[in-house]
């Protein structure tokens, strides 16, 4: 398995842009460091929704709840106890996996929509908890100032390690899609009757991809608390959820880097265009309909489509679905 | 307890009744959420966004009209009409053209709305605390058991049925009624009997949308009308669908008094996190019965 992965042509592209993005520090102005490693973590969570989106057709809207939780529990384990920094940091994701556990539990009961629908609203649950439990979470104001260990504390040191850990954990995402278990995934989000038919126990597949989809957001979190130093309620809002699903949507979430391009454009526009303007959601919302209209199969998948006429087939399953 | 206060039984009482008329209002958004779901197929994320725009616009409209018992009528009747135009606008510009695709496209759309709506509220109202005075009739309380009860609480616990009762009749006695029924049944059928069914799903959402925004005017005077206030009603109104049965008018009603009278209990009992205990009667009723209280329109 691993050895198909480094025999793929892709591959080679990816160690390349890997030892480049090693290099670009040493001639960027710290800002540019910073957000840089703001999109690798941001890309990170939306390849970690993508899993249940666009390769297991769970529609998992709150999946900001996830990276919060991630983020909150490595955060408050850094600033209120003594815990060494390494249990802080795998307690993250474990934390939100067993979230996604539990949510997941009851969610996995409904079909579609309205798995969506219950998963809003007991995701809203936990963000109530964050932002009303003053004593622990500092409310609506959250937490500042994180102590960070020393040897990721500056901008640089903290773009490497955000860096290093997407790229494993992409890896680790690629391969279980190409396991055994990713292709039935993939047979259960196209065909779901067949697969319960053939002997595929099709809730606890999807209940697992929950659980692995969540594990990597809850990373996502963690790597945002080392770049940032704070954990704030905004985390847990539906509204940042929304914004991974479009991340998702724009890049492609019928591709697999799909949601790395997705990420790094609407992190571009938050930064450069939400700055000048309080009315970002506006323009989220503006951006949503676009691609509703005009490309439903986001950027890359639009690509596909345009570069491989052979490939029409795809299209159209895409639009059958 | 906290702070000693001994729960007598006029305390819980008067709980009771305004949880009741706190479900009211949860009722008459549901009822219009669970409207469009049951013939549109399509959770409208958007219902909350109108909700605040109608209790925007009926502060708008009561203001206009000198703030008197005149213009809380006419904010009461005008303001889900606004709600109403801004819905049709949204449904004939926009979302009637995607009735021919996948329903992911058709709830992503309602979520676009939803951010758009959210912030156009924002640029035509700012982010202050608006709040509207009741008329005059409906100003102080009434005794209930030795306690007081707000006569505002009275006249929504007197409203709320009469909008049930409406909405029954009119999806089971008019025309229009029963041809939206059908197309929650079945939608190919009623198109292919000669029924334009676009225009059908317009009714249908506008329909919804009118009674998002008469939730939105009646809940005006209660509560300090707000930016934030679309993300609590949304998300409060789909749990009700999900437990009281998906586009089913009688469960969102039940849905309503679960959620309205454990809501206010909590808040007797433990105010700081009163928002668990509407989630905890959920995620029990949930795990008796996945598919909810009462049958499902599906």
């Amino acid at each position: 398995m691993f050895g198909e992965m480094i025999r793929q042509k892709q591959f080679g592209v990816s160690i390349a842009v890997f030892v480049l993005l090693l290099l670009v520090p040493l001639f960027l102005p710290r800002f540019y460091i910073y957000f840089l490693a703001v999109i690798y973590l941001t890309a990170l969570l939306a390849m970690s929704l993508n899993l249940c989106v666009g390769h297991g057709m769970l529609f998992q809207f709150h999946h900001g709840v996830f990276y919060g939780v991630g983020a909150y529990t490595a955060g408050l384990l850094l600033a209120k106890t003594s815990v060494p920094w390494w249990i802080a940091f795998m307690a993250g994701p474990l934390a939100a996996a067993f979230a996604g556990l539990l949510i997941g539990i009851f969610c996995i009961r409904l079909n579609r929509l309205y798995f969506g629908m219950l998963q809003i609203s007991l995701g809203s649950l936990i963000w109530a908890i964050a932002f009303r439990w003053y004593g622990l979470t500092g409310g609506d104001d959250g937490i500042h100032g994180i102590p960070i260990p020393d040897f990721i504390a500056s901008t640089t040191s903290s773009y490497y390690f955000v860096l290093v850990v997407m790229g494993i954990c992409l890896i680790l995402l690629y391969l279980i899609l190409k396991s055994p278990f990713g292709s039935t995934l993939q047979a259960i989000r196209d065909n779901p009757e067949r697969c319960a038919a053939v002997g595929i126990n099709v809730r606890r597949h999807q209940l697992m991809t929950i659980i692995i989809a969540t594990f990597f957001g809850g990373a996502a979190g963690v790597l945002f608390v080392i770049v940032e130093g704070s954990i704030f309620p905004d985390l847990l809002f539906w509204v940042l959820s929304l914004e991974i699903f479009i991340m998702c949507l724009l890049g492609g979430w019928f591709t697999f880097a799909g949601p790395i391009l997705g990420a790094a454009i609407i992190v571009s526009l938050r930064t450069f265009v939400g700055a000048y303007t309080e009315y970002w959601t506006l323009i989220l919302g503006v951006i949503l309909i676009l691609l509703i209209f005009f490309m439903p199969e986001g950027i890359m998948g639009y690509n596909y489509r345009q570069l491989f006429r052979s490939r029409t087939k795809y299209a159209s399953q895409i639009q059958m679905e | 307890m906290e702070g000693g206060q001994a729960i007598t039984l006029a305390a819980l009482s008067i709980t009771f009744l305004v949880g009741l008329s706190r479900a009211m209002i949860l009722f008459i958004v549901t009822s219009g959420l669970s409207f469009v779901l049951g013939v549109l197929r399509v959770p409208n994320v958007a219902h909350g966004s109108l909700y605040m725009i109608g209790a925007f616009a009926a502060y708008s409209i009561s203001t206009l009209f000198g703030g008197g018992s005149v213009g809380f009528w006419l904010a009461l009747i005008l303001a889900p009409l606004v709600v109403a135009l801004v819905s049709l606008v949204a449904e004939r510009s926009l979302f009637c053209r995607l009735y021919q695709r996948e329903h992911l496209m058709l709830l992503l759309f309602t979520f676009a709305l939803m951010l758009i709506l959210g912030d156009l509220t924002k640029m035509v109202w700012g982010a202050d605390y608006r709040s509207i005075m009741p008329p005059r009739i409906l100003q102080g309380s009434v005794s209930v058991l030795g306690s007081p009860l707000p006569k505002y609480n009275l006249f929504l616990l007197i409203i709320g049925p009469w909008v049930a009762i409406g909405l029954w009749l009119f999806s089971t006695k008019t025309k229009m009624g029963k041809i939206a029924r059908a197309a929650a049944v079945d939608m190919e059928m009623v198109g292919a009997i000669g029924i334009n069914v676009s225009w059908v799903f317009a009714f249908a959402f506008v329909l919804g949308c009118l009674l998002a925004g008469l939730g939105g005017a009646l809940v005006s005077p209660t509560i300090s009308v707000t930016l934030g206030m679309d993300h609590d009603i949304i998300i409060e109104a789909f749990l009700i669908v999900t437990i009281g049965g998906l586009g089913n008018m009688w469960g969102a009603m039940v849905g309503s008094l679960i959620f309205g009278i454990t809501q206010s209990f909590g808040v007797l009992f433990w105010p700081q996190f009163a928002i668990v205990f509407p989630y905890l009667a959920v995620v029990i009723i949930l795990t008796l019965k996945p598919t909810g209280m009462l049958k499902s329109v599906w």
